[in-house]
């Protein structure tokens, strides 16, 4: 039997330099799509300048745009951490690429690793590009503190998104992924308080979409980033519920091939 | 200490068997083939070897490791090829030697790999846009970009032009003179037969033939060292045996096989004896039967058994 080395520090590195080189290429295949980067960057913005331009979303006393910045930036994140990185670990998976990294010295925890690290670098993107356009059309920000809740926020939503990606992703076949994915993006959007505000939904179904992890992190962002009070418990326990449950349910049903 | 070892493997899916009590070993510095027709168990054999099934019975063994147990441990060692490649396919071959160079404590550089392999000239054109023959060899240099010291290879050279399979072969018989151990499998008696020192035919999961391709010929052939001819006309193969002297099989397809050695004196009365038939001799062969006739022989007689 060959006596594998203890973990030295040159199979230590050799880990660290595994995960960049992945990292990086995760982002690089992201940013190659050209469906992805419409999706993650061109709708978001695209929303934010039209229905900020052509005043017809009933956003009451609120600007059109002080009440969509914060729903786009929502829209932004979901659309990475859900739709994105779904579809793509759908595909990997059916194209056989999770099962041959299976016997690569990568490992599944950096494999995974490196796909959050290279969400989180699309998402700060998206951010910057999203309130930059925000702040070209009128958009203030209310308060600093609000950026820190912003990002305890995000932080939950992309756990959450991430593991409704993955555990449809992991069960279905690329196509029906695709699907699915792209089905409960339009759903979300339309529910989640992110372009359309919640004020509007039927009660019954306003009262079902508040327990959704889109509506509660649009509506976290809008009271973060938009008011000077605090983030609603409600919406806090509503994504944090979705962050442990939909990561667990992937974690349980994902299949390797 | 085997490269390989595997004993009495069972592998099931459900009720399906796919692999009914198979055992062999591989050592350093040899190829061994496994080979069979497509359903015999050959993919389910590799990938147990592989560690991505675990096995319903049965001791396996790569380099001293279980390969579901220690799996961490052994993916340092050994290079994979699956039978459908498992490449990102917007990457080119360049970036995808670079990124699984980096997953290996020692791995080969990244523009030497891709000489050796023959796509230094498509470097930099992405996986969907190679033919099916580079896109073999890509998926064999991921395999080796490691240094493994086994090698798993699953159809290496299906779907690849008469180049591809020459370049290929040079890269495995390369590999296994540095000392390396490669199991592949194949369908293809020929693949088989030019590359390996040992192959494992397999049938319906079980093993049903092992040797070196010329042992292999010898004990399958039920005929040995004798005569076959094929002729055109009507042969009586009683009254030939009888004026021969010797025992004439009917083996089909205007074909006969005659126990005999073919030494020069008996080739000479049967040539002689044919004259006076007038039946004319259109193929006349000695020595063992070729591996196809072995591999054919093996896979028939089994589904008699049955």
């Amino acid at each position: 039997m060959i006596s594998d080395p203890p973990a030295t520090s040159k199979t230590t590195l050799v880990r660290w330099r595994a995960l960049y080189s992945q990292m990086r290429a995760e982002l690089v295949m992201t940013l190659r799509r050209g469906e992805s980067i419409i999706l993650t960057i061109g709708i978001p913005i695209a929303i934010l300048i039209f229905f900020s331009t052509v005043k017809v979303l009933p956003t009451g006393e609120t600007s059109p745009i002080a009440f969509l910045t914060p729903g786009v930036l929502a829209l932004a994140i979901m659309s990475t951490s859900m739709v994105s990185l779904g579809i793509s670990t759908g595909f990997e998976r059916s194209n056989g690429v999770l099962k041959r990294l299976g016997s690569t010295p990568l490992g599944r925890p950096s494999l995974l690793a490196a796909k959050i690290q290279a969400i989180l670098v699309i998402e700060i993107l998206q951010v910057v590009l999203l309130s930059i356009v925000g702040l070209a059309l009128g958009w203030q920000l209310k308060t600093a503190s609000g950026i820190v809740l912003g990002i305890a926020l995000a932080l939950l939503a992309t756990t959450a998104f991430s593991g409704i990606g993955l555990a449809l992703a992991g069960t279905l076949s690329a196509e029906t992924n695709l699907a699915a994915a792209n089905g409960l993006y339009l759903v979300l959007l339309l529910l989640g308080g992110m372009v359309i505000p919640l004020s509007s939904l039927p009660s019954g179904l306003r009262i079902f979409s508040e327990l959704l992890p889109a509506a509660a992190l649009s509506q976290g962002l809008h009271y973060a980033l938009g008011t000077s009070s605090g983030v609603p418990l409600h919406d806090w326990i509503v994504l944090a519920f979705w962050a442990v449950i939909a990561p667990t349910l992937a974690a349980l049903s994902f299949k390797f091939e | 200490m085997y490269a390989v070892e595997l004993a009495d493997l069972h592998i099931a899916y459900g009720k399906k068997i796919a692999v009914s009590g198979v055992s062999f070993t591989a050592d350093f510095g040899t190829t061994v083939a496994i080979l069979g027709p497509n359903g015999a168990g050959k993919t389910s054999t590799i990938e147990t070897l592989e560690g991505y099934r675990r096995p319903n019975k049965g001791l396996v063994r790569v380099l001293g490791f279980d390969p579901v147990k220690d799996h961490r441990s052994l993916v340092r060692h050994i290079g994979v090829m699956l039978q459908n490649g498992g490449i990102y396919p917007s990457m080119t071959p360049k970036e995808a030697v670079r990124l699984f160079a980096s997953y290996y404590d020692e791995a080969i550089d990244p523009a030497t790999l891709l000489e050796t392999v023959a796509l230094d000239r498509v470097a930099s054109t992405s996986w969907r846009k190679l033919s099916g023959g580079e896109r073999q060899r890509l998926s064999l240099a991921l395999a080796l970009v490691g240094k493994p010291r086994v090698v798993f290879l699953d159809e290496p050279t299906a779907g690849v032009d008469p180049e591809g399979r020459i370049a290929i072969r040079q890269v495995i018989n390369t590999l296994v003179s540095e000392g390396a151990c490669v199991i592949l499998t194949t369908h293809e008696i020929e693949e088989a037969e030019r590359l390996a020192d040992k192959v494992i035919i397999i049938n319906e999961g079980h093993k049903i033939a092992e040797g070196s391709p010329w042992e292999l010929r010898e004990q399958a052939t039920a005929w040995g060292k004798g005569i076959r001819i094929q002729v055109k006309g009507d042969l009586d193969t009683e009254i030939a045996s009888a004026h021969l002297g010797i025992q004439m099989e009917n083996i089909g397809n205007n074909s006969y096989y005659m126990h005999t050695e073919p030494n020069p004196e008996f080739i000479l009365s049967l040539a002689q004896w044919l004259a006076q038939q007038g039946i004319t001799l259109s193929s006349l062969e000695t020595g063992p039967a070729s591996l196809e006739e072995a591999y054919i022989n093996l896979t028939w007689r089994k589904d008699d058994d049955l």
